[in-house]
């Protein structure tokens, strides 16, 4: 049933690239125009790479390429497959785009370093994309840490004191819970199979593990991707929103956290494989965990007055969508959580961009503050709507397949509770966006804290968040190349 | 009775552990930086006691060969020995009888032979001729930086010393 | 002469150290190149003899042409081929970094002090290579006398450091001595080899005697090792000696004695005996586990940036004496590639405190105070380092942490395992102090934009000597890490003759 793989090195490109980006990036440091101009370039030449492997992917091949064999039996390796496709094509297409974003915002602000803060912007993608395109655990590992460290900068791009007590946070449960939890379990497998951690679409644990152990791996293993932000272990998200708002943008909202829970999804269909997980019956523990992640953080969410903050928990929430999904282990389930990971990122990094407009143009943070904004930034505002739309599941937005993907799934496993725990879950995620849409358009004239002039944010960035909320409702009437690789991959996983 | 035996039988290994707890506890507990190095010393010579006390065997003589003896006739030859055997015999050393010293018995060193039991094992001796340079080595060492020690802080007394090192950064 | 590589690797230092004594008695600034000269030919002959011992196994030496067991003979196999190359290598990095720092910490005596340097080195490499169990102890002696003289050389404080030192070496050298008289009366011999083939073929595994002087010889090599709670001597020596001896000692000496400790275990007694009939496993694996969590929670409390690594070095003794204990051979090889791997880390950040120092003039952690924007290479070097210690992959430091935890596995020993991924993060709590030093400055500012450390044409790098061994070592914690298999290959075909259980994952 394996589609004949190809082998092709494009993979390795793929992620190279960026990370190549940096040389020409610190070299032409002093020079603005042309380093973002590097950046652009090694952006687009990164989708391009990706793009141009979708229609072997699409035809149900795979392509293959191992880079180095590092330990005996344990190779570099790099493997394209529909799923690793999906999560790189959001991830590079929305390169680009923060890419753009930044300048306005950077520029807009006058920060400090920005050479640092695109250098470790394009390392940090070579490591998302590496994720994404890994054959093997090993790999996956490497990648993982990789963009654990690459992004500490990042987050601590301030270098004042509220910085530094975020980057801990931040690093101390990433790094704990993969040190602690990842990298025994990782040689534990590699222990028990004899050796090998390659991916194989229907899992290769069955018949190495018993029962108990199973059940502890998959523990530890949801667990340790701390990325995934799955509660208890979520507070390093909320922590890392010191940073700039577009990397809390595209790594907090899309290539971080989607790193995460993508690593379980690969750990899930890749080593335990779908029928092993319910065969032993352990999806069950697993969406009982991320239900509870997902109301309680949209209850949190609720409760936020900082705009970052609320779409912080709003992300943990969502998150936790994508692994609820997948721990149904019905096709419809799975296919509606890698559905997820694309609508959301779309959804989700509009948002983050919004509120990165609002705080350029008017060093806005909270929430109380943004009555009337509408009348003020009214191409932000809107854009910012849309995105809620998306993230809530509401039709004229792409978030609405998936979501309905995931209703799907839970109604065909019969599962009722989880369908009345995501239903709420939407009506919180209602809850806590429309009031801010709504305050900021429909507002007493008196209650309102702007002046109706407009005056929006720096152009790039107003450009480039008018991109992603167009793309966000283009999905809604054509989710077509994500749903079709997000089939493709549910057949693959569900098929053997 | 026997426990009396054991300890003459041993006598060579029951005072050389009691020089070495000796010398160990000057080490450990003395606070004069002196003494703990006579302490050292006395540790030392304990080893040296106990190899040297390995190659002794009654009634044998120390190993140097007599000119003479190595133009004795071809017939005596055979019985080589290697310096493993010699140490072999030396556990057994109290076997030995008293050899009669006068017998010309013992031929060239090429191609000896060599009644064993009537020499004392001289492997020992020139492995604690190393030991001793070493030891004395040590010393010197251990006691100049005592000297310096002295100069630095004016005293060799240990606890005067970490008081100084306690109470001011250096 | 390619034949005559083995004895090279020693005389060379030494002949150069003889020479340095001459000559630097009138010319000083001769001294550095020839001690360069000197360590280069070392190192290039320990490459050669280990690029023979690939080709043709075992490589057997008598010096002076004495056949064993009367002279004494080097039996160089992979493991010494290993060890002898990393010594020298580190001690050719220490060298070059040497020359600014001795002339300013020890302007006074540098003829001295490199001949004293390259005599340790010739020591320690004596040690590494010898068959012979009593040459053995006098190298021990010896190198532990010019180390003392080495350490004694820095700040008062080190002077006790080095009192102390020499007062618990020559408890831990005599308790070897002791030892291998013990073996002598069983054995009748000091040639390491022929005391194995005399206690196998004579069945004398079972005699009291040849346990009591395991015994001696093991704590005695422990004291020496500072395996804790017999590391009293270490911190203080390495932390206040001048800056050059702590990055050559630091690493090396504790590894070389490790190796000794090996050696013993496996060679000498065999591993039969050590693993299976004395079946003390367990117990040192716990006392490994101790140390590794002792010393790394006492790095924890150290501000004293250099104190803080010599803690460290504690706990890493803890992996290689668990790691070998594990009886196993994924231990075992994880050990091995950890002796080596961790050199260079050990090194690595040694010689970035040094840089540290020199600049600031300064012992504290908060020495590195805002140095990512003054000093980002050295600071690169650093962060190599460190993550390495960590173990973060694709360093060394991950794959020796990647195959002693299989070891720990395999053996079922959780505690171990356990221990050593608590360490790892105890490690990164560490240096990610140091790193936030380093990135916000000591205070950083309340607000967000207002004050930041970095600052654009400021960049005050350390002298080239100083840099250039910092990323050479650096790259080869990267290469070490990258290139695992190769050395991984030469020491599994060491272990592979010992017949142990538990093969490692090929």
């Amino acid at each position: 049933m394996t589609p004949p793989a190809i082998i092709s090195i494009t993979p390795v490109l793929a992620s190279l690239v960026s990370l190549l980006a940096v040389i020409p990036i610190i070299l032409l440091g002093g020079r603005a125009n042309l380093r973002e101009g590097a950046s652009f370039v090694a952006g687009i030449v990164k989708f391009g790479l990706i793009a141009s492997m979708l229609p072997t992917i699409m035809a149900g091949s795979t392509i293959e390429y191992t880079l180095w064999e590092i330990v005996p039996n344990l190779a570099i390796a790099f493997r394209v497959d529909a799923l690793g496709m999906i999560f790189g094509l959001v991830a590079s297409s929305l390169w680009i785009i923060t890419t753009l974003y930044s300048i306005g915002y950077m520029r807009g602000l006058k920060e400090h370093a920005q050479t640092r803060f695109f250098s470790y912007f394009s390392v940090s993608l070579a490591a998302t994309i590496g994720v994404a395109f890994s054959a093997n655990l090993f790999t996956l590992f490497l990648f993982y840490e990789m963009l654990s460290l690459a992004t500490y900068p990042l987050v601590t791009h301030h270098q004042d004191k509220e910085a530094r007590s975020g980057g801990r946070t931040y690093l101390t449960y990433l790094l704990t819970a993969s040190i602690l939890f990842v990298l025994p379990s990782l040689i534990y497998i590699f222990i028990k199979t004899g050796g090998g951690l390659d991916f194989v679409a229907g899992g290769f644990l069955e018949g190495h593990v018993g029962g108990t152990e199973a059940l502890v791996l998959l523990i530890l293993l949801t667990f340790g991707f701390a990325k995934a932000g799955i509660m208890p272990l979520h507070s390093w998200l909320p922590a890392a929103m010191v940073a700039p708002t577009p990397v809390s943008a595209l790594l907090h909202a899309v290539a971080v956290v989607k790193v995460g829970v993508f690593c379980i999804l690969r750990v899930y269909s890749g080593v335990f494989g779908i029928e092993f997980l319910s065969d032993l019956n352990l999806g069950t523990i697993v969406t009982w965990i991320a239900a509870f992640t997902v109301v309680v953080s949209s209850l949190i969410a609720l409760t936020q007055d900082n705009l970052k903050r609320r779409l912080a928990f709003s992300t943990i929430g969502q998150l936790s969508y994508i692994v609820l999904g997948m721990a149904l282990l019905t096709p419809k389930g799975v296919t509606g959580s890698m559905m997820h990971i694309a609508m959301h990122a779309w959804g989700k990094i509009t948002l983050f961009f919004c509120a990165g407009a609002i705080f350029q143009a008017t060093g806005k943070k909270y929430i109380s503050e943004m009555v009337g904004i509408g009348k003020r930034m009214p191409v932000t505002m809107a854009a910012f709507f849309i995105g809620s739309l998306s993230v809530i599941g509401i039709p004229l937005a792409g978030g609405f397949w998936s979501k309905l993907y995931l209703l799907w799934g839970t109604v065909e496993d019969g599962r009722f509770t989880m369908l009345v725990v995501l239903l709420t879950s939407s009506l919180l995620n209602a809850a806590y966006f429309f009031p801010i849409a709504f305050r900021a358009f429909f507002c007493k004239p008196e209650d309102s804290r702007f002046e109706a002039k407009v005056e929006e944010a720096h152009p790039c960035a107003v450009v480039a968040l008018s991109l992603t909320a167009v793309v966000t409702m283009l999905l809604f009437i054509y989710p077509e190349p994500f749903f079709a690789l997000a089939d493709t991959a549910t057949q693959h996983l569900m098929n053997r | 009775m026997e426990l009396l035996e054991a300890i003459v039988d041993g006598m060579n290994y029951w005072i050389f552990i009691i020089l070495m707890m000796i010398g160990l506890y000057a080490m450990i507990t003395k606070n004069n930086l002196v003494k703990k190095l006579i302490g050292m010393s006395i540790f030392q010579t304990a080893i040296l006691l106990f190899y040297i006390s390995l190659g002794v065997k009654e009634g044998a003589t120390i190993p140097i060969l007599p000119h003479y003896y190595a133009h004795t006739s071809q017939e005596e030859q055979g019985n080589l020995v290697g310096s493993s055997d010699q140490a072999h015999a030396g556990k057994e050393a109290s076997s030995a009888t008293e050899g009669g010293k006068e017998k010309p018995s013992v031929a060239h060193a090429g191609s000896p032979k060599i009644d064993p039991n009537r020499f004392t094992n001289p492997l020992p001796h020139v492995l604690m001729l190393t030991a001793i340079v070493v030891g004395v080595s040590t010393l010197g060492v251990a006691l100049s930086i005592t000297q310096k020690l002295y100069t630095e802080f004016g005293t060799i007394e240990e606890n005067e010393i970490l008081d100084q090192l306690k109470s001011g950064d250096d | 002469m390619i034949d005559q590589a083995p004895a090279i690797v020693l005389l060379a230092p030494f002949l150069t150290a003889v020479l340095v004594v001459l000559v630097g008695m009138k010319y000083e600034r001769a001294c550095f190149p020839l001690v360069v000269l000197g360590l280069c030919c070392s190192a290039a002959a320990a490459v050669q003899t280990l690029l023979q011992v690939i080709e043709a196994g075992t490589l057997r030496y008598s010096m002076g042409g004495w056949p064993p067991p009367f002279g004494i003979e080097f039996r160089i196999d992979g493991l010494n081929a290993l060890v002898a190359l990393t010594v020298s290598t580190v001690a050719l990095i220490s060298a070059v970094y040497s020359k600014n720092r001795v002339p300013e910490e020890n302007g006074d005596k540098i003829s001295i002090y490199y001949t004293l340097l390259l005599l340790v080195v010739t020591w320690l490499l004596g040690m590494v290579m010898t068959g012979d169990a009593f040459n053995l102890y006098v190298l021990l002696e010896v190198s532990a006398l010019t180390s003392y003289a080495l350490i004694a050389m820095g700040t008062r404080r080190a002077t006790v450091a080095a009192f102390k030192y020499a007062i618990m070496g020559t408890i831990g050298a005599s308790f070897y001595l002791l030892g291998v008289g013990y073996l002598y009366i069983k054995t009748g011999s000091l040639n390491m080899f022929d005391i194995h083939e005399v206690l196998v073929a004579e069945n004398l595994h079972q005699s009291t005697t040849v346990l009591v002087a395991f015994i001696l010889i093991t704590v005695g090599v422990w004291i020496k090792m500072a395996f804790f709670p017999l590391h009293a001597w270490l911190p203080n020596s390495y932390a206040f000696a001048p800056t050059t001896t702590s990055c050559l000692l630091g690493p090396l000496v504790t590894k070389v004695m490790v190796y000794v400790m090996i050696r013993m275990m496996l060679t000498v007694f065999d591993p039969l005996y050590t693993y299976l009939q004395l079946n003390w496993g367990n117990i040192v694996v716990w006392m490994a586990v101790i140390a590794i969590l002792a010393g790394s929670l006492a790095a924890l409390a150290q501000t004293d940036l250099r104190r803080m690594l010599a803690f460290l070095i504690v706990a890493e003794v803890g992996y290689m004496v668990g790691g070998v204990w594990l009886a196993n051979t994924a231990g075992l090889v994880g050990a091995i590639y950890h002796l080596i791997a961790d050199v260079f880390m050990t090194l690595c950040v040694f010689l970035f405190a040094g840089i540290v120092f020199a600049k600031t003039g300064k012992r504290d952690i908060t020495a590195t105070h805002g140095l990512f924007a003054k000093m980002p290479l050295t600071m690169a070097g650093l962060v190599v380092g460190a993550l390495s210690l960590i173990g973060i992959p694709p360093t060394a430091g991950f794959f020796s942490k990647w195959y002693l935890i299989q070891g720990g596995m395999a053996a079922g020993h959780w505690g171990y395992v356990t221990a050593l991924l608590i360490s790892s993060l105890a490690m990164a709590v560490l240096f990610f102090r140091v790193f936030e030093y380093a990135f916000f400055g000591v205070k950083p500012a309340e607000g967000h934009g207002d004050h930041h450390p970095s600052g654009k044409g400021k960049f005050s790098e350390a002298s080239a000597s100083m840099l250039l061994p910092l990323l050479g070592t650096a790259s080869l914690v990267l290469l070490i890490g990258i290139f695992n298999q190769s050395i991984v290959s030469i020491i599994t075909d060491f272990v592979g003759q010992f017949n142990l259980t538990g093969s490692i994952m090929r």
